[in-house]
């Protein structure tokens, strides 16, 4: 029947992190129902919507496209380990100044997509941040006051360097 | 998917074996972003997944000889970032930067994309007019094919057991050489390309074509290398009659379906529409290689 | 950008002082939805929980003939299986717990297939297990035996005598005569007015169209998803992302054969709804699978089963014919509609019917109607159901007549704009609405004037939607420090829990964090009707007012009581009790201040209001698009989109703007890309986000709104609903703007490359 589950040994949040796993789960399942780590959702399955979106080894992935025995030894940022302790990111409290979200099914997903964006351009033009982002649907918003918080975070970013980086 | 097993070889001969012993089941594991849909929706089964991504050949970019090595399993978006592959292979980088969203980028390879053997990947047609070959390691041992050959219809190689692609390389470009592809899809993103369009040009120092290579995507069960469409350009500055030839040509050589991203007749006009703008956007970059 | 328009504020508490009202607070529910910790129905989980899954019809069209479980029941981690004769065989009964009745019978049988399977993806068993490896193990072994049929999804195709019938019991409703044959039309309506021909007779100009759209997802980004306990004394609970915790306890209760009061919902956070959660479909397969095990049971639903089997809106064909004079005054309008309602039938064509023509004074029109069913999913409520495919067809022929006469789009609207006083098409007489103002927000904006360069085109269209009242109850409670709490019991699902919090914040002169909305289970709070319909800043809001304006009333007599003076010499200013008498000396008392002292003035203060809210506002947009098309490639680029509305108040103005941008956004797909594409085997071809194709960031530009405010004085900020009228005037303004950009019409939606280009090769 199912194949033997398989131990796997990553960091997730910049914590260690054990758990088992069956060969054929993706990194998706294990972070939601494994982990315990429900903010990233399941909104297709396919790679078509970006809810799932996490930051594996520095790269912005879809979790529901990467095996989770593929997670082992490397590093996984979830939209749980945005956040500062109590201290949320610039993104994060942008999108509540802009209203850039509605329902809010998207919106881990959106932030992790954003995070890596102004990770690798931290000056984004809006023409720049919209096809970037473009793997990640909303159906709410439009996505007018997500694009604003987008540039309004990172010029806010901009400013105070020092302050803000992340390090995991 | 929870019948699967699941191996990381550290070696291409380990994932020969792997692949072997697996049998008909083993599949190789790029970036997944193929491989895993059609797990989930039952398009596939597999037994044993084996992974490439340990390997290190599998990963990289790397100048050799005047050309390129590109590891099997190099996400697209490292390909945007080498700053000198993007020079000398626009059209290659930008098809394959095409593929899907960011998070897609992130994983998907070139060399997936290439044995995924979709009719309309976006990869394959710059990768074909750029002449791009493909070493395949397996139980023979190794040996090198041209891209154009790995795919001989939908969803299949001609991969033997146990092989697998481990390298895309690309040759050595001459100065006033570039290339481009472009594609044509109902948003700005997202989807499967409804045609694609990929042109490979040399110059000389007068500005005229000397070489051309021509390649279409989504318009036929395998892409197509357009002979007669390159000809067109051959010897030509490039102008509106040149253009015209093209559009001709790219149009006369499609062989497309009708289903629910376009119409056979909507396709075939719009080969020959990309091609020509795929060839003026090569032409602009070659102009500027010197 | 937005710009807000005000007439002077004639609504009973707009004093033109408000506080909190008309600011843009953080919504009390942000930061667990930024930090990933806001549970939507998938992310709950309990101690025992089973997998359920659902297995589904593969044909459009088939009689059951057997279903034999015996060899799934022997898959080891099976619990429970269901087929339909695990419900009660309900007879047919028209019930009210949704957004507009529905007939129960139908509803079970859509629930769970009955004898036939009418669509791909109809649920015909359901499987509870320990894994979903063996969930998914036991769907493989329940043996169907299937008798296919011919099936019909075009909507003319269903209508022909000939057609493969749907139900051999349907016969068309709204005939002057019951046909003696049954047929897939089950209901036709009319409403008329005047005399048609002396109408066109009157006409210098006429106009005439067929246009047609495709069935279209509301493509909320959440799945269905839903846990459901059955204990053993027949108490349930059931968890569910829905736009209403008592239409689901209704529905389950009649569809189980249960007791609401032994059934407690509580909503989830909801991922996007639209109208399309406003029904069950997984909720009752989870409590008769709990029953039967004992054991809770989650079901979330793939995005493929989305797709297959939970209602799109209806595809459409429609016929549009117009007359007028040479001055632009329309004399007479033809409208037919015909609308597929899926599966069972009740489309929206009767709102359709009824806001086709909502925006215009006009005095000779038809308006037919017909619901015809086809063996595709059931049709769910869309955003403003039946009014943007009606909207689609009447606009174009506006824009055509326009044309036609040399006029500008906007001044044929004004020329026959509906009015105060005016009657209108569907019925009632329009009181305080904005339309003229709204048509003006446009001609004024710099928009509208904005050049436009080679192959651009720019197209306008109206819109209108009723919005609703209905019944809200609400509660508001102080605590001992003085700070409030307010229940209701709509989920939020467009950030109406900060809209209430505001509301009642400004009553009872409170910041806003000092004023905590929660939206609560079945059990906790009295009955709302659901989140849709634009209602819940209207009704529930309308609640929340009274009853904090009950507790205000409370802290007065209590103030007076402390101040010892009698309840008429205190008034109730910026959150404290004042002595109106100097004289007597009175300090002003805070509620903090009577709130610590409530045990000696009569106990907890708090109240509950419950009503029905009568007054609901209607809505009006314009909207102005301008796009780009590329001529050999047919490729639409959105380049501008403004959007006017007449919205009363905006209490929230962020939130008011998000609704306006998100209805476009929406319509914007719908206009350009999104479609049910079916196969000839009656299957649909692109059940995913790959090929049923939403709109994506770099696919739209900034969408500025312009929020006209004409207050409804009936509610007492001057509220009107807002999120269902962005939705329809879209489709209309993209298509006329493409119109112009390409100098040919197209009537048939979506207007993807290949028709654009084949458009443009006909010219």
């Amino acid at each position: 029947m199912s194949a033997r589950r398989t131990h796997v040994s990553a960091i997730v949040n910049g914590d260690p992190a054990e758990f088992l796993t069956d060969p054929g789960a993706t990194l998706l399942d294990a972070l939601r129902d494994t982990l315990g780590l429900t903010g990233s959702k399941e909104g297709c399955g396919s790679g078509d919507c970006g809810a799932c979106s996490v930051i594996l080894d520095g790269r912005l992935v879809c979790s529901c496209l990467v095996l989770a025995v593929e997670a082992e030894g490397r590093r996984v940022e979830t939209i749980e380990g945005m956040a500062d302790g109590g201290r949320l990111h610039p993104l994060q409290q942008k999108f509540l100044e802009h209203a850039a979200l509605q329902c809010g099914f998207c919106t881990p997903g959106l932030l992790v997509a954003s995070k890596a964006l102004l990770e690798v351009n931290p000056d984004p033009t809006e023409s720049e941040a919209r096809y970037w982002l473009a793997g990640n649907l909303c159906r709410c918003t439009g996505y007018d006051k997500i694009i604003r918080a987008v540039l309004d975070a990172a010029a806010e970013l901009r400013q105070e360097p020092a302050k803000r980086r992340e390090t995991v | 998917m929870s019948q699967v097993d699941f191996i990381a070889p550290t070696s291409a001969d380990q994932a020969v074996q792997a692949l072997l012993a697996g049998g008909g089941g083993a599949r190789p594991l790029g970036g997944g972003t193929d491989l895993l849909v059609q797990l989930r929706s039952g398009r596939l089964a597999a037994g044993l997944i084996v992974d490439l991504k340990r390997i290190p050949e599998a990963i990289g970019v790397r100048k050799v000889d005047g050309g390129f090595v590109i590891g099997a399993a190099t996400p697209g978006i490292a390909l945007g970032e080498h700053r000198a592959l993007g020079l000398a292979w626009p059209g290659v980088v930008e098809a394959a930067n095409l593929i899907g969203s960011t998070q897609v980028q992130g994983r998907a390879s070139m060399a997936g994309n290439l044995c995924n053997a979709s009719p309309a990947a976006d990869s394959v047609p710059a990768l074909v007019a750029a002449r791009a070959t493909c070493l395949i390691v397996g139980p023979a041992g190794r040996r090198m094919a041209p891209a154009e050959t790995i795919v001989v219809g939908p969803g299949r190689t001609s991969l033997a057991p146990g092989e697998f692609v481990l390298e895309i390389h690309l040759p050595p470009r001459p100065l006033r050489a570039a290339d481009a592809y472009l594609r044509s899809i109902p948003r700005t993103e997202m989807d499967i390309a409804v045609v694609g369009a990929a042109v490979n040009l040399t110059l000389d120092a007068a500005g005229i074509v000397t070489d051309a290579h021509v390649a279409l995507g989504a318009v036929a069960p395998t892409v197509l290398l357009v002979p007669d469409a390159a000809a067109a350009l051959v010897g030509s500055p490039l102008d509106a009659d040149a253009l015209a030839r093209l559009d001709q040509a790219a149009r006369a050589a499609c062989r497309p379906i009708s289903d629910k991203r376009g119409t056979a007749e909507f396709r075939t006009k719009i080969a020959g529409v990309l091609a020509r703008r795929a060839a003026t956007l090569a032409h602009g970059r070659a102009g500027k290689r010197v | 950008m937005t710009d807000v328009l005000e007439r002077p504020a004639t609504a009973p508490l707009d004093d033109g002082r408000l506080k909190v009202v008309g600011g843009r607070p953080i919504r009390p529910d942000g930061a667990d939805k930024v930090t990933g910790k806001a549970a939507y129905g998938a992310d709950f989980a309990l101690p025992g929980m089973l997998v359920g899954k659902v297995k589904r019809s593969p044909h459009a069209h088939a009689r059951i003939v057997s279903i034999d479980t015996r060899r799934a029941r022997a898959v080891p981690g099976v619990k429970a299986i269901v087929t339909a004769a695990d419900f009660p065989d309900l007879a047919s009964e028209e019930y009210e717990a949704g957004e507009s009745a529905s007939n129960l019978r139908d509803l079970a049988h859509n629930v769970m297939a009955r004898d036939k399977a009418l669509y791909d993806g109809h649920a015909v068993a359901a499987v509870a297990a320990t894994s979903s490896a063996a969930a998914d193990e036991a769907l493989a072994l329940i043996d169907i035996t299937y008798e296919v049929l011919p099936h019909v999804i075009d909507i003319e195709a269903a209508m022909a005598p000939d057609a493969p019938l749907l139900h051999p019991h349907l016969f068309t409703a709204g005939l002057a005569a019951r046909p003696d044959r049954p047929s897939n039309i089950a209901k036709r309506n009319e409403i008329t007015r005047g005399d048609l021909t002396e109408g066109f007779a009157e006409a210098d100009v006429i106009v005439e169209g067929r246009y047609t759209t495709a069935a279209v997802h509301q493509g909320y980004i959440e799945p269905h998803a839903c846990v459901a306990t059955f204990a053993a004394d027949g108490q349930a609970q059931v968890w569910s992302s829905s736009q209403g915790q008592f239409m689901i306890r209704a529905y389950c209760a009649k569809l189980l054969g249960l007791d609401s009061s032994n059934i407690r919902v509580t909503p989830a956070e909801i991922g996007g709804g639209f109208g399309g959660k406003t029904t069950v479909y997984l909720e009752p397969l989870a409590l008769a699978l709990s029953r039967q095990c004992g054991a809770p049971v989650k079901m979330v639903m793939t995005r493929e089963e989305v797709f297959r089997a939970t209602g799109p809106t209806s595809g459409a064909v429609m016929t549009v014919k117009l007359g007028a004079k040479a001055d632009g005054t329309i004399t007479a309008a033809d409208v037919v509609l015909k609308y597929q309602a899926g599966a069972f039938p009740g489309s929206p064509v009767g709102a359709g019917s009824m806001t086709a023509l909502a925006c215009y004074d006009i005095p000779n029109f038809s308006i037919v109607g017909h619901d015809v069913v086809t063996n595709s999913p059931k049709v769910a409520a869309y955003r403003a159901p039946g009014a943007p495919i009606a909207a689609f067809a009447v606009e174009s022929a506006v824009d055509d007549l326009a044309l036609k006469l040399g006029m500008d789009p906007i001044a044929i609207r004004m020329k026959n704009a509906v009015r105060d006083g005016t009657k209108a098409a569907y019925g009632p007489t329009y009181r305080d609405i904005g339309y003229v103002e709204t048509l003006e927000a446009i001609a004024d904006h710099p928009h509208y004037a904005a050049p436009l360069g080679p192959g651009q085109g720019r197209g306008v269209a109206a819109g209108f939607w009723f919005n609703i009242g209905g019944e809200s109850t609400a509660a508001v409670n102080l605590s001992e420090d003085g700070s409030a709490v307010v229940i209701t019991g709509n989920p939020d699902i467009g950030g109406s829990r900060a809209s209430m919090a505001m509301m009642a914040a400004e009553v009872l002169g409170l910041p806003m964090e000092k004023v905590r909305p929660i939206v609560a289970d079945t059990a906790s709070i009295g009955f709302s009707m659901l989140t849709g319909g634009s209602r819940t800043t209207f009704a529930t809001g309308m609640a929340v007012i009274q009853a904090a304006q009950k507790v205000v009333e409370d802290l007065k007599a209590r103030g007076a009581m402390l101040m010892d003076v009698a309840k008429d010499q205190v008034a109730f200013i910026d959150g404290a009790v004042v002595c109106l008498d100097p004289a007597k000396g009175k300090g002003d008392l805070t509620i903090a201040a009577i709130a610590a002292k409530s045990a000696q003035t009569g106990g907890p203060i708090g109240a509950q209001v419950s009503l029905t809210a009568q007054g609901a506002g209607p809505g009006f947009g314009v909207h102005v698009c301008d796009v780009e098309v590329d001529p050999e490639t047919g490729h639409v680029t959105v380049l501008r989109y403004t959007a006017a509305q007449d919205v009363g108040k905006a209490i929230h103005p962020a939130y008011v703007e998000g609704q306006v941008q998100g209805g476009v956004a929406q319509g914007v797909g719908w206009a350009l890309n999104e479609e049910y594409v079916f196969g000839a085997d009656g299957r649909m071809d692109n059940a995913g986000f790959l090929d049923y194709r939403v709109p994506v960031a770099s696919d739209l530009p900034m969408i500025d709104t312009v929020l006209v405010e004409v207050a409804n004085p009936r509610h007492p900020y001057g509220a009107k609903g807002v999120g269902e009228v962005p939705i329809v005037p879209p489709l209309a303004a993209v298509a006329n703007a493409v119109r112009a950009a390409i100098g040919k019409r197209l009537t048939d939606l979506p207007l993807s490359p290949p028709k654009i280009r084949a458009a443009i090769d006909a010219r």
